[in-house]
């Protein structure tokens, strides 16, 4: 173990510090909810590549969305999320400027339904408790800084899968091993970019160095912010959060509860050093009275 | 490997000795992670492709590696996707490369129960030797004394999935043969699309490109889901988006495009053209329209005839109606002093009554109906038969009051369309429409692009950037089966196909197609270097060029006619070429009964869609209607080869011809559609080159001479678009369609496809990447006519030559060079210029003034008013669809378009409507979509599982309270019942569907994608099963967004009580023969 806490809080090179010599910068997906479509093309195009199986054939119900969640079989999600809510709201009434119908209609009645549509993915975290828990070394950190399953090494143990914040990865019911995003990493590698952003048609699915995606992220939200979209917001992208800032954030328009996101996920290992830390004074205290006993009657026989 | 290494690549090793102490990282990695390379890196070639499904036109790379296609993607160099494809183009490996492709030819014998294998070769002879047969048997040289030359045995329905040289080489074949019946989806998708936009500007295809609606300030989507059917196309209303356009979306439901745009606009299918009339009187009322523009660049000013009756005047309908004969005649509604030649005598009155709605509309897809070339004009647009006022008077009631009360949308809104509207268009602004078949896919369907065309002029918006009209085309080549037309009113290049007359000859028909001003002037020179690359040297001036050579019509041979040719006997034997009427085509049920009653039929396709299969496991094999034992069709299935397979273009809906180039060989016995044509009419060549009955003498001049390629004899698709392009006296490829003579020295198979082969190199296979060229990329790929991007761009320079404004520069007159220029081809004569008046006499290209943009059109001018060229009146007009649960608010004694086209038969009845008694047991109305997941009937999308699982059902979206009126429960199932059929759909319950307030009372809309068939992975009814067949009377094309049915919970019955619900709906509703047929009350 080093000095420095690796499995929480802000960690600037990740991939330095899992051991890359000289690691590529830190590259990542920014994910701009507002402009998505929901044509599923990230889902497709993901399939395509990593020839990945069919994953169900049943009607969900729940508006578009029949993948219905990430999933060892689908690796990119879009969420659909159909509903009435207060104004104001993101979607379909951008107020423009010069727009003399707007104040005239100021409440149309049209205006309260919004139907939100993201593409999830893993996020690919700073600290990624999947591969902290794995225990093959099948998870590891790659040079860009992205968690990765190696499918030789996988063992099926499953240990990851309740380790990740998002429940992002799962393991193949026929198969038995945890697949999840790799971020395309064969195709980074070559200087390839992923095949879901390199097929997304309004470019929602940005793929990028992380810190200029970020840049880039705080510069749509503040123009959100201009044409009167307050709710627009950035998920995933501080370093200071729980997970330390994930390498695959989003631009939201409401809530993360509202896209089924966990609001203030934790790296389920972040309190791994101060556990082990609490368990090896537990162990001190325990060889230490138990010597104290040995010494305590080792007293008394000779006493006796 | 040495100790050493061994120990070194041991993980705990590495962990231990190298900078990775957690083992999370660099001291984790595999071995087979340190080798893994993406597959595209060992590809050993990358092709150049376009994606095969829609009409957006995306470019691929197709990877390939030991001869096997191993990855397709987005192309990042085209100026059209930029490397993007939608979740339909992203499965095209699958869709290529997959499981569900069939690679052998089968066979069912007639009455037998199965497919039997057959060997290429031998299927191939007996096709042929079918296609001789029946042409023999059922060759008809004349029908009531009139010279046809043709047979109606032979039928051929598909194209717009196929190339355009595949297309040419098609109806090259069969108009050879005699074969009229040749159609494709263009039909069923956007016919009146060309009807509507040739006769308003004088070519029938969009207007502009999409990557130009970026520079849009207002986008007005109407009739299209573009989010959801277009997706990448999407991305310029996206960048329009970002910078500060307002979208609008005006649909029945709430789409993913809705989600997206700045406004949606519910409105009440089937009722557009009052929408577009109240923004129409809108704009005039105001005095919102571009009056510099409107005055100088359409015929506001012309004067028209003093006979004309506007429906106002008449109730409902135009002057010239023949109630009795469900028809117009349009003389009356011409220009001041145009001599319209009256019928002289029964043959030609009979010849009147022949052609008689036979798509006559559809063949100004590149050149205006005839009129004068000078009417008379009122620059003060004040004289009251002047078209500004009548367009005034025609639309004065169109108010937005009307609109609540028709469409079902609150004034409020409809205001807000407006103002949005008129504030982005002007010298500084333009604003675009987009659409697509929600606006032409109905009883009038032309006029709702009409309507559209006339709201474009008056706000000055056609022939700029950021204007016009994007008419969105669902196929990768529907355009290009337009163009190069397998349909069988007309010709490649949009030139009519002949009518059966008595007195015609070549002259005779030129004259009666041409115009005086303008490049349709020179449609003689078109048509003989058409009939040159048919007939080559055997079409000489002394035969009229073989002119006699061509097969005659007869009225409407479009495919609907077809069907009930096959049901009456008449068509024996039906190609289907991609196409998959058994679930695509308005009322499946007679698809399937036609095809039921032919002699043979032939399928081409992946798989083994619906209508290969439908005397095997079709519906009526359950309901009992029909038992395949029974069943005398002899099937024919031959596996086709895919885009990755073979070499040719594409046209996208840009009107861009884009080439693909073959990856990889097809395999076992999959093959090219040119291949297909090619080698079925060398072997029908064979057979008949010995025969001296006339009738095989077309046949026998045909020009069929094709070099063919590599081990599986693939024609040369290369030289059959050098065929397209034309060749002069000298044998060199011809450079552009001004260069096409008369006298028969120079060969075109397609006038308005001429320089897509200039100079021997093909145009269409130009890739300069986006990035090194404007938005308007000039050096990728080809548009007709003549690399014009936007058309009519003439207009986007006023009057004087210069641009209306810096904002808005587009192409603008040169003084000092004397010459048009800009960022595009000019659509104008190069050196014309813009003050320039014709001397008296002069005539074609000639008599163009200087500002005269619209260059196929007689007068020169955008008609907001057409005085010629349309079957259903001049002005588009509101009219209640054929099914509808309302009167018309407008002209009560006329509720639907008195020269609607109808097929009145058993199978195919209409339902009571409005006001009449038994129109409420059809409460409901039902309107047809797309699904970004699928792809039309389903053939290339239902059999793929990454497209299945993302919509694995067919559904029914229905408002809350529509679900709580019929106790619909979500997730539940529902039965739609129509008088021709009943399907049953799973409930899907969103807001998104919203009744709404007509005519004063509730009324719900029902949403039905119409992807599904009983066939593939994903496998549901056909919403077509419900559709009547009623068409549009100028290019036949189907009523299918916009009618009325009946829903309740439960699925439907099996069996033959499917059948007796039907008819017991029927009974109920009163339904006879003669419902729903009355011209009017």
């Amino acid at each position: 173990m080093t000095d420095r806490n690796l499995l929480s809080g802000p960690e600037p090179e990740p991939a330095r510090d899992a051991g890359h010599p000289e690691p590529s910068e830190r590259v990542g997906f920014f994910t701009d909810t507002s402009v998505c479509i929901g044509c599923k093309a990230c889902e497709v195009a993901c399939k395509e590549w990593n020839a990945i199986p069919e994953d169900g054939m049943a009607l969900s119900g729940m508006s578009y969305d029949n993948t219905q969640g990430l999933g060892a079989s689908t690796w990119r999600h879009v969420a659909f999320i159909e509903q009435r809510v207060p104004a104001p709201e993101g979607r379909t009434e951008l107020p423009l400027a010069n727009s003399a119908a707007q104040a005239a209609d100021a409440a149309p009645d049209q205006g309260d339904l919004r139907w939100l549509m993201s593409s999830d993915v893993c996020k690919h975290c700073t600290h990624a408790a999947c591969l902290d828990v794995c225990p093959t070394g099948s998870l590891f950190r790659t040079e860009f800084g992205t968690v990765v399953v190696q499918e030789d090494i996988c063992n099926g143990c499953g240990y990851c899968v309740p380790a990740c914040p998002y429940g992002v990865i799962e393991q193949r019911p026929d198969d038995g091993r945890a697949f999840k995003c790799t971020l395309c990493y064969d195709r980074l590698g070559a200087g390839q970019e992923p095949a879901c952003a390199k097929a997304c048609p309004t470019e929602s699915i940005q793929f990028g160095p992380l810190d200029e995606l970020r840049e880039r992220a705080a510069l749509r939200v503040d123009q959100l912010h201009e044409q009167g979209v307050e709710e627009a917001r950035l998920y995933g992208h501080d370093p200071a959060d729980g997970v330390g800032g994930d390498g695959a954030f989003f631009l939201l328009l409401d809530r993360p509860e509202v896209y089924g996101l966990p609001p203030d996920p934790v790296v389920t290992t972040r309190d791994l050093p101060a556990m082990w830390k609490h368990a090896g004074t537990a162990a001190l205290s325990l060889a230490g009275g138990i010597a104290l006993a040995f010494a305590l009657a080792g007293r008394t026989k000779g006493a006796r | 490997m040495g100790i050493r290494t061994w120990i070194g690549e041991w993980p705990v090793y590495r962990q231990l000795t190298g900078p990775d102490p957690l083992g999370r990282g660099s001291a984790a990695v595999s071995r087979r992670t340190k080798r893994l390379r993406p597959r595209t890196d060992n590809a050993e070639r990358v092709v150049q492709s376009v994606c095969p499904y829609c009409a957006v036109g995306c470019g691929q790379q197709v990877y390939v590696k030991d001869e096997k296609v191993v990855q397709i993607e987005g192309d990042p160099a085209s100026p059209i996707s930029r490397g993007r494809l939608c979740p339909k183009g992203s499965a095209t490996l699958q869709l290529t490369t997959g499981s569900a492709r069939r690679h052998e030819v089968l066979y069912r014998r007639p009455y037998t129960t199965d497919w039997e294998p057959l060997d290429l070769e031998t299927a191939m002879d007996m096709v042929a030797d079918r296609v001789v047969e029946t042409r023999r048997r059922t060759w008809e040289w004349e029908k009531d004394g009139l010279r046809t030359a043709r047979t109606l045995g032979i039928a051929s329905l598909g194209g717009a999935t196929l190339d355009n040289e595949e297309n040419y080489l098609i109806k090259k074949l069969f108009t050879g043969l005699g074969v009229v019946q040749v159609e494709n989806q263009a039909r069923v998708c956007h016919s009146s699309t060309v009807a509507g936009l040739g006769t308003s500007f004088g070519r029938g295809g969009a207007t502009t490109f999409m990557q130009d609606l970026q520079y849009a300030d207002c986008i007005v989507i109407q009739g299209s889901n573009y989010a959801e059917a277009h997706p990448v196309g999407f991305q310029w209303v996206m960048e329009a988006k970002r910078r500060g356009a307002r979208v609008i979306h005006v649909d029945p439901r709430f789409t993913r495009t809705s989600a997206l745009a700045d406004l949606h606009v519910p409105i009440r299918a089937g009722s557009d053209i009052a929408f577009l009339g109240a923004v129409i009187n809108h704009v005039l009322t105001e005095e919102k329209d571009f009056r510099e523009y409107v005055l100088a660049y359409t015929n506001a000013a012309s004067i028209v005839d003093e006979d004309f009756r506007d429906t106002e005047d008449l109730d409902g309908v135009f002057s010239g109606l023949d109630e009795d004969g469900h028809h117009y005649d349009p003389r009356s509604w011409q220009y001041e002093g145009v001599q319209v030649q009256a019928p002289a005598g029964d043959v030609d009155e009979q010849y009147e009554q022949k052609t008689r709605g036979s798509g006559h509309a559809e063949s100004h897809g590149s050149g205006g109906p005839r009129t004068s070339a000078r009417p008379p004009r009122d620059e003060t647009l004040t004289h009251p038969r002047c078209v500004y006022q009548i367009l005034k008077r025609h639309y004065a009631r169109y108010t937005p009051e009307l609109v609540e009360e028709t469409c079902g949308i609150p004034r409020a809104t409809f205001l807000r369309v407006c103002e949005a509207l008129t504030a982005n268009s002007g010298r500084e602004r333009t604003s675009a429409f987009v659409y697509a078949v929600g606006w032409t896919q109905h009883s009038t369907g032309s006029q709702y692009i009409r309507a559209a065309c006339v709201l474009q002029l008056l706000l000055g918006n056609i022939g700029r950037p950021g204007g016009g009209i994007q008419a969105l085309r669902g196929h990768a080549s529907i355009q290009g089966s337009s163009d190069i037309p397998t349909l069988y009113n007309l010709l490649p290049g949009y030139l009519p196909m002949p009518h059966a007359h008595a007195h015609e000859n070549l002259d005779a028909f030129v004259e009666a197609s041409r115009t005086d001003k303008g490049f349709w002037g020179d449609m003689r020179a078109y048509f003989v270097s058409l009939l040159k690359a048919y007939y080559g040297d055997a079409a000489t001036a002394d035969n009229d060029f073989c002119f006699d050579h061509l097969p005659r019509l007869t009225g409407s041979h479009a495919t609907y006619d077809t069907v009930m040719a096959q049901l009456d006997g008449v068509c024996e034997g039906y190609f289907l070429m991609g196409e998959n009427p058994a679930v695509g085509s308005a009322n499946t049920r007679l698809q399937r009964l036609g095809m039921a009653n032919l002699t043979w039929l032939v399928v081409r396709d992946f798989s083994l869609i619906e209508s290969a299969t439908w005397w095997k496991d079709g519906p009526e094999t359950e309901t009992g209607e029909l038992r395949t034992e029974d069943i005398g069709t002899e099937v024919f299935f031959f596996p086709a080869a895919a885009h990755t397979e073979k070499s040719g273009s594409f046209t996208n809906t840009n009107r861009w011809l884009q080439w693909h180039h073959a990856a990889v060989e097809p395999q076992g016995d999959a093959r090219s559609d040119l291949w297909f044509t090619y080698h079925l009419g060398r072997r029908i060549k064979e057979r008949l080159a010995g025969s001296a009955d006339p009738m095989d003498r077309p046949v026998q001049d045909l020009t069929w001479d094709y070099p063919v390629d590599g081990p599986l004899r693939e024609p040369v698709a290369a030289h059959v678009l050098a065929e397209i392009n034309g060749h002069g006296p000298d044998g060199a490829p011809l450079s552009a369609y001004t260069e096409l003579k008369d006298d028969g020295s120079t060969r075109c198979g397609c006038w308005i496809y001429c320089g897509v082969y200039a100079d021997g190199i093909n145009h269409a296979a130009r890739r300069t990447p986006h990035t090194e060229q404007d938005h308007v990329a000039a050096d990728w790929a080809w548009a007709w006519p003549a690399n014009r991007r936007i058309l009519y761009n003439r207009a986007s320079a006023a009057p004087d030559g210069t641009p209306w404004s810096e904002r808005k520069a587009y192409v603008w007159w040169d003084e000092d060079a004397g010459i048009w220029t800009g960022h595009d081809v000019p659509d104008f004569v190069p050196d014309r210029a813009p003050d320039y008046v014709p001397p008296d006499g002069t005539t074609g290209p000639d008599a163009l003034r200087g500002d005269d943009p619209f260059i196929m059109q007689a007068d020169g001018k955008g008609w907001l008013y057409a005085p010629a060229g349309l079957e259903d009146g001049p002005l588009p007009t509101h009219y209640e669809p054929q099914d509808s649960p309302f009167p018309n608010a407008l002209y009560p004694s006329t509720a639907r378009s008195p020269v609607r086209q109808l097929l009145p038969r058993e199978g195919n009845r209409y339902h009571p409507s409005g006001d009449e008694p038994g129109a409420e047991v059809y409460p409901y109305i039902v309107t047809t979509h797309r699904l970004t997941e699928h792809f039309t009937a389903g053939g290339m999308s239902r059999w793929s599982t990454h497209l299945s699982e993302l919509q694995p059902e067919f559904f029914c979206e229905l408002s809350p309270q529509l679900a709580a009126e019929r106790g619909l429960k979500h997730g539940g199932w529902a039965t739609i019942i129509t008088a021709r059929n009943a399907v049953e759909a799973r409930v899907l319950v969103t807001e998104r569907l919203t009744p709404l307030t007509v005519h004063g009372r509730t009324v719900h809309q029902i949403g039905l994608p119409f992807h599904w068939g009983p066939n593939g992975i994903s496998t549901g009814d056909a919403a077509n099963e419900l559709m009547a067949i009623a068409l549009d009377p100028n290019a036949h094309i189907q009523e299918d967004k916009a009618l009325t049915a009946d829903i309740r919970p439960g699925r439907r019955p099996r069996g033959p009580a499917l059948p007796r619900l039907v008819a017991e709906y029927r009974r109920r509703a009163g339904i006879t023969a003669t419902t729903g047929t009355e011209t009017r009350k």
